[in-house]
């Protein structure tokens, strides 16, 4: 059933939607392949429905809830994001869905709640990357700091488009978090956690040289063994240049103040 | 019967199949969501893999008995020159558009590129003095130029590989195949004359 999109949040001007064809054919979701061109098939076989998923954690309100039940509490909005890959390529994606801000604020979180974890789908019979165990430690582990956590950027997505979040997009509910690498808005949540202390996340427990907990997009910071200086914009024809990378993918003036205090070459 | 002439721009003309059904892609938009990165991965490819033929072709040679292959070895490092400039130029003036200030600061701050531009450096000079001209000219030394190959291949491979965030399947697969090569030549002269002679034997008992 496709979301109904309440009113547009405001956006930056310069923000065009990147084409829908290309955002659902180009995947990271390890999970079932690393070929970015064969996980829109392969996610098909994917069963979204019923779809549950646990808070818990350092909540008042904890338990195990149907989709539906969460999602009939939210105002469904679109918001036109950027979105830069951790591999140096973007895309600008119209989502539908909500601030998870207001999904914590319902949980009530107690104090020694600092740090929220997400946890990705475990479906082996239908993941074969989970099945063969290949590369990461499954299931897929993200985290946020409780206050990036509760940022109005930050939000729990449905829908993509217009229309219902495809499967390979991270049907049914997905983070984005439009000023982290991609590899920070986890796909297919089942469960949401407060916890007191920073969580392992999966790339960084893969390669912790390379990957960091924040995961900030900043141009002034190299992969170890890539430049972030510049992105290709997906969908910009041949012989166009890539695009300068912004700090915070152009969110700095929304999100800075949340590291003021912090040497983010140290907490990349 | 095909002479060895005609079979010489057979191959030749086989070599640039790849380029052709590349512009092919291009132009059926079958490059995928990310032509560009599409773009660098096929020539990168067709490059290291024109590289491993050619190191290929002296052991190849010893193991079968067949000589008169260097003019193919000759075509084949030129063919990985070739792909490996499309390669170069992909990147300069299809991905970056010329724009210097983006260039260098990718180069500055990716060393998986450096490996490549080393690996092109060496290309770049293995090709320059590939003609019989200048093999004459430089006498004894062309050959230990020649040798630089190796590294080159070593470079490319780690070129490849150094960049990859997913499943290591591929690159390794080249390396292994690069250090089989490299392992052979290695090899003592008189070790590598009993592998061949074992080699011929076997194939003989075969037939």
């Amino acid at each position: 059933s496709p979301p109904p999109a309440g009113s547009a949040v405001p956006r930056q001007p310069d923000l065009v939607a990147t084409p829908k064809g290309l955002v659902e054919t180009y995947n990271n979701y390890y999970e079932f392949s690393f070929d970015k061109g064969e996980v829109a098939k392969l996610a098909q076989s994917l069963s979204t429905q019923p779809w549950s998923v646990e808070i818990a954690g350092e909540v008042e309100r904890p338990g195990v809830f149907g989709l539906e039940d969460l999602l009939r509490a939210q105002d469904l909005r679109e918001y036109v994001y950027r979105f830069r890959c951790v591999e140096a390529w973007s895309m600008v994606v119209p989502w539908i869905g909500f601030p998870l801000a207001a999904l914590i604020k319902a949980a009530k979180p107690l104090s020694s709640a600092k740090f929220v974890k997400f946890t990705a789908l475990f479906a082996p019979d239908v993941m074969p990357n989970q099945r063969k165990g290949a590369m990461l430690q499954w299931p897929y582990v993200e985290g946020l700091r409780i206050d990036e956590a509760v940022h109005p950027l930050t939000i729990l997505a449905t829908g993509m488009y217009g229309e219902a979040l495809p499967k390979q997009n991270g049907a049914p509910l997905r983070l984005v978090v439009p000023w982290k690498y991609g590899f920070k808005s986890i796909k297919g949540i089942t469960k949401i956690e407060l916890v007191s202390d920073m969580p392992l996340t999966s790339w960084r427990q893969y390669a912790p040289q390379e990957y960091g907990f924040y995961a900030n997009v900043n141009p002034a910071v190299p992969h170890p063994r890539w430049s972030q200086s510049s992105e290709r914009s997906l969908g910009s024809g041949f012989f166009t240049p890539r695009r300068a990378t912004q700090p915070f993918n152009g969110y700095g003036d929304q999100v800075a103040s949340l590291y003021s205090d912090m040497n983010l070459r140290l907490f990349f | 019967m095909m002479g060895s002439f005609d079979r010489f721009w057979l191959v030749l003309a086989a070599c640039f199949i790849p380029a052709i059904w590349l512009v092919a892609d291009i132009a059926g938009e079958r490059l995928g969501a990310n032509p560009i990165q599409g773009l660098h991965i096929r020539l990168g490819d067709l490059s290291l893999r024109f590289l491993l033929v050619t190191l290929a072709v002296t052991p190849l040679q010893m193991l079968t008995g067949v000589g008169g292959m260097a003019r193919y070895r000759q075509m084949f490092g030129l063919m990985a020159f070739f792909y490996a400039t499309l390669h170069v130029l992909g990147y300069l003036v299809v991905d970056h558009a010329g724009d210097w200030r983006l260039i260098a600061m990718d180069i500055w701050e990716s060393r998986y590129i450096w490996l490549g531009v080393a690996a092109y450096l060496i290309l770049l000079m293995l090709a320059v003095t590939s003609p019989k001209k200048a093999k004459i000219r430089l006498g004894k030394s062309w050959k230990k130029l020649h040798r630089l190959i190796y590294p080159c291949a070593l470079a490319a491979s780690f070129h490849y590989l150094w960049q990859f965030k997913g499943d290591m399947a591929e690159p390794l697969f080249y390396l292994a195949a690069l250090l089989l090569l490299l392992g052979f030549r290695l090899l003592p002269k008189a070790k590598r004359k009993s592998v061949a002679a074992a080699f011929s034997s076997a194939s003989s008992e075969k037939s």
